[in-house]
């Protein structure tokens, strides 16, 4: 094995890389996008979503309740409603958005409540459309307290303890540290852009390196260089696994510099539940480094794989012809990962990308069970090892490199 | 020195099944002689070429460049020969001197050696204005230059050209016509594959004429000559070749 006619293929490589503008877009430009433009960007306009609907005075109509004229003053005076005159049509505005919400209270509620018999307030609402939602809340909140006041007039009254209906209280609190909420929150959609990032940081140059080569009339010239066809396939195929790598490294930097930005930014403030902190998005050293480390063996499998079906094309056309079909098929495994419920089990650990995506979300969150990490680690090398003894093997074969 | 030893190469079609692209070729090029390989069209010209430079491995038989086996040793064969066709082009991001210095850097030259090299042969050849030029920004010309430069740059005692002139205009194919006939002066064991028979006349000192994977006449021009009883070429080549090229067809 010579180390040295890798280093010269390699650096020669490289000089072409960093002169190919597609190459470059791909390498260091997308991974520092993607993360701003997918994550970042999605929140800072859900933020802004969510803060315009929580700043929005929703307009709501008041059906019924002329024989219940407290809760009727009540809700006309709460300061985060506006209560507008009803009309018959009120269900058809609020479909049409044009009020938020509509209150339907019972003929003879407030009689009926004070006598015990009690009766049901009907809020209508249009599910699932965020504005009409926080208009249900703030009015189900007014009611709440409502209720809760003649609760505790009632128990005053009779003279009983306020607590008796409330015997003990339930307090909910994150003890989880700001990197492992931020790892929970983060790790299925880091997990999802790592795997699509270390496959498109491989992708341009090894179409290039092999079918480029092939389409621009190079191969027969390297070919007839006392160079080893090992030796040529293994500079070649360090030079993708930079790529690869280098694009994974980005995407983390890009990932920690945008998690940064937004909290100094204080979008995530909006996204909180009241009275509850924001969210934690700022992921620890450790954990960036550990999923930079599981990226390599996943780098190498697809910077083997890809040499290896580029190598078939005859032109840079053909090969992405080839490749399209398999980012549906790395997209897959990163998804499913992505989906609440999906943990490791020694089962899912040894299938190939799904076991790496499944890692990473751990990863993040600062759960580092080696048992898992050993074997997903192990089997992606094999995977690698075997798509790399593939790749060489291609590179041999006279009827793969001058295909016609 | 190149010595091929029944040479052959089969392959699998899918159409017409097996097909015998070389077929039991053999044939002695010795150094300071311009060995010419003429064909028609998928007559298996390229393809005894390739296996002489390793690019394809023979199905039968082999072929010793300067001792060394084809098979056996094919990184020393291509550390003694040069070759040259019009599908070896250039990289296009690299510039001639890179281009130049890659292929002299494969071939074992530390850079004290490469750096001359290089030097003379961009002096000889005169490519010093656009020697940090990138490939894709040179004139037709200036490619040919640099591609003999490619082939030059490590000194080999074999020279090996498959239809080096296809599609180019007459200056260039000059320069290439040129370079050929100075590697003979300079003893070099020289092989090149045509179909355009002046250049056949022009250079080379024994004649191979290969039709259907077979070599089917050798020798001089002279010899040629006296044997078919013609003295134009194209009309010996016809006379040969005929009665295997309708066969062919057919097939």
């Amino acid at each position: 094995m010579s180390l040295r006619n890798i280093g010269i293929v390699y650096r020669k490589e490289l000089t072409e890389a960093l002169r190919d503008r597609r190459t470059l877009i791909t390498t260091f430009l997308v991974p520092l996008l993607v993360i701003p433009v997918m994550g970042a960007g999605f929140t800072a306009v859900m933020s802004a979503v969510i803060g315009n609907a929580k700043k929005e005075k929703p307009k709501i109509m008041i059906v019924g309740g002329t024989d219940s004229p407290g809760v009727l003053a009540a809700l006309q005076q709460d300061p985060k409603i506006h209560v507008i005159p009803t009309t018959d049509d009120w269900k058809h505005k609020v479909v049409e958005k044009e009020i938020r919400a509509a209150v339907e209270i019972p003929e003879g509620f407030e009689k009926n409540v004070s006598d015990g018999q009690g009766g049901t307030v009907k809020i209508d609402v249009y599910g699932g459309e965020i504005k009409s939602e926080f208009a249900a809340g703030n009015i189900e909140s007014y009611l709440k307290e409502y209720r809760d006041g003649i609760v505790a007039k009632r128990l005053e009254t009779n003279s009983l303890p306020a607590n008796l209906l409330r015997p003990f209280q339930v307090k909910r609190e994150s003890i989880a540290s700001p990197e492992k909420q931020a790892g929970a929150i983060l790790g299925g959609i880091i997990a999802y852009a790592l795997i699509l990032m270390c496959l498109n940081g491989a992708m341009s140059p090894a179409i290039d390196l092999t079918a480029g080569e092939k389409e621009r009339g190079t191969m027969e010239t390297i070919l007839s260089s006392p160079v080893s066809r090992t030796h040529l396939v293994l500079g070649k195929f360090l030079l993708v696994l930079t790529a690869s790598l280098i694009t994974a490294m980005l995407l983390m930097v890009s990932v920690e510099i945008s998690t940064t930005a937004l909290q100094r930014s204080h979008a995530l403030d909006q996204m909180a539940e009241e009275g509850e902190p924001a969210p934690q998005l700022t992921l620890g050293p450790a954990a960036i480094a550990s999923v930079i480390i599981m990226a390599v063996p996943l780098s190498v499998l697809f910077s083997a794989g890809l040499i290896t079906i580029a190598l078939f094309a005859k032109s840079h056309k053909e090969a992405q012809s080839y490749i399209a079909p398999l980012m549906f098929l790395v997209v897959i495994p990163a998804v499913a990962a992505m989906l609440p419920g999906v943990e490791l089990t020694p089962k899912l650990a040894i299938v190939p990308l799904l076991n790496v995506s499944l890692l990473c979300k751990e990863l993040m969150t600062g759960e580092y069970h080696w048992n898992y990490i050993a074997l997903i680690f192990a089997s992606t090398c094999i995977y690698a090892a075997g798509a790399l003894f593939l790749a060489v093997k291609m590179f041999q074969r006279e009827s793969v490199l001058f295909r016609s | 020195m190149i010595e091929a030893l029944n040479l052959c190469k089969r392959f699998q079609d899918k159409k017409r099944g097996e097909v015998r692209a070389v077929d039991g070729v053999s044939f002695t090029c010795r150094p300071g002689e311009v060995y010419g390989l003429l064909g028609a069209n998928g007559a298996g010209k390229t393809t005894t070429l390739r296996m002489l430079a390793t690019i394809l491995e023979p199905t039968e038989g082999t072929a010793r460049l300067c001792g060394h086996d084809i098979v056996e040793h094919p990184e020393r064969v291509r550390a003694s020969c040069g070759f040259l066709s019009t599908a070896t082009a250039l990289y296009p991001r690299l510039t001639a001197q890179e281009m130049v210095e890659y292929f002299g850097k494969l071939n074992g030259l530390d850079s004290a050696v490469l750096k001359k090299r290089v030097d003379e042969i961009f002096d000889r050849l005169e490519m010093n204005d656009f020697r940090d030029r990138r490939c894709d920004k040179l004139s037709t010309g200036m490619k040919q230059k640099t591609s003999i430069a490619r082939t030059l740059v490590h000194d080999p005692p074999v020279m090996i050209f498959d239809e080096p002139t296809l599609g180019l205009d007459i200056m260039t194919a000059r320069t290439i016509i040129d370079f050929i006939r100075e590697c003979r002066d300079r003893k070099k064991t020289v092989i090149f594959s045509t179909h355009v028979m002046r250049e056949v006349e022009k250079l080379c000192d024994i004649v191979g004429i290969i039709q259907g994977g077979k070599l089917l006449a050798e020798g001089t021009l002279e010899q040629l000559r006296q044997r078919h009883g013609e003295n134009d070429l194209e009309e010996i080549f016809v006379k040969i070749v005929s009665p295997h090229y309708g066969a062919q067809e057919a097939i």
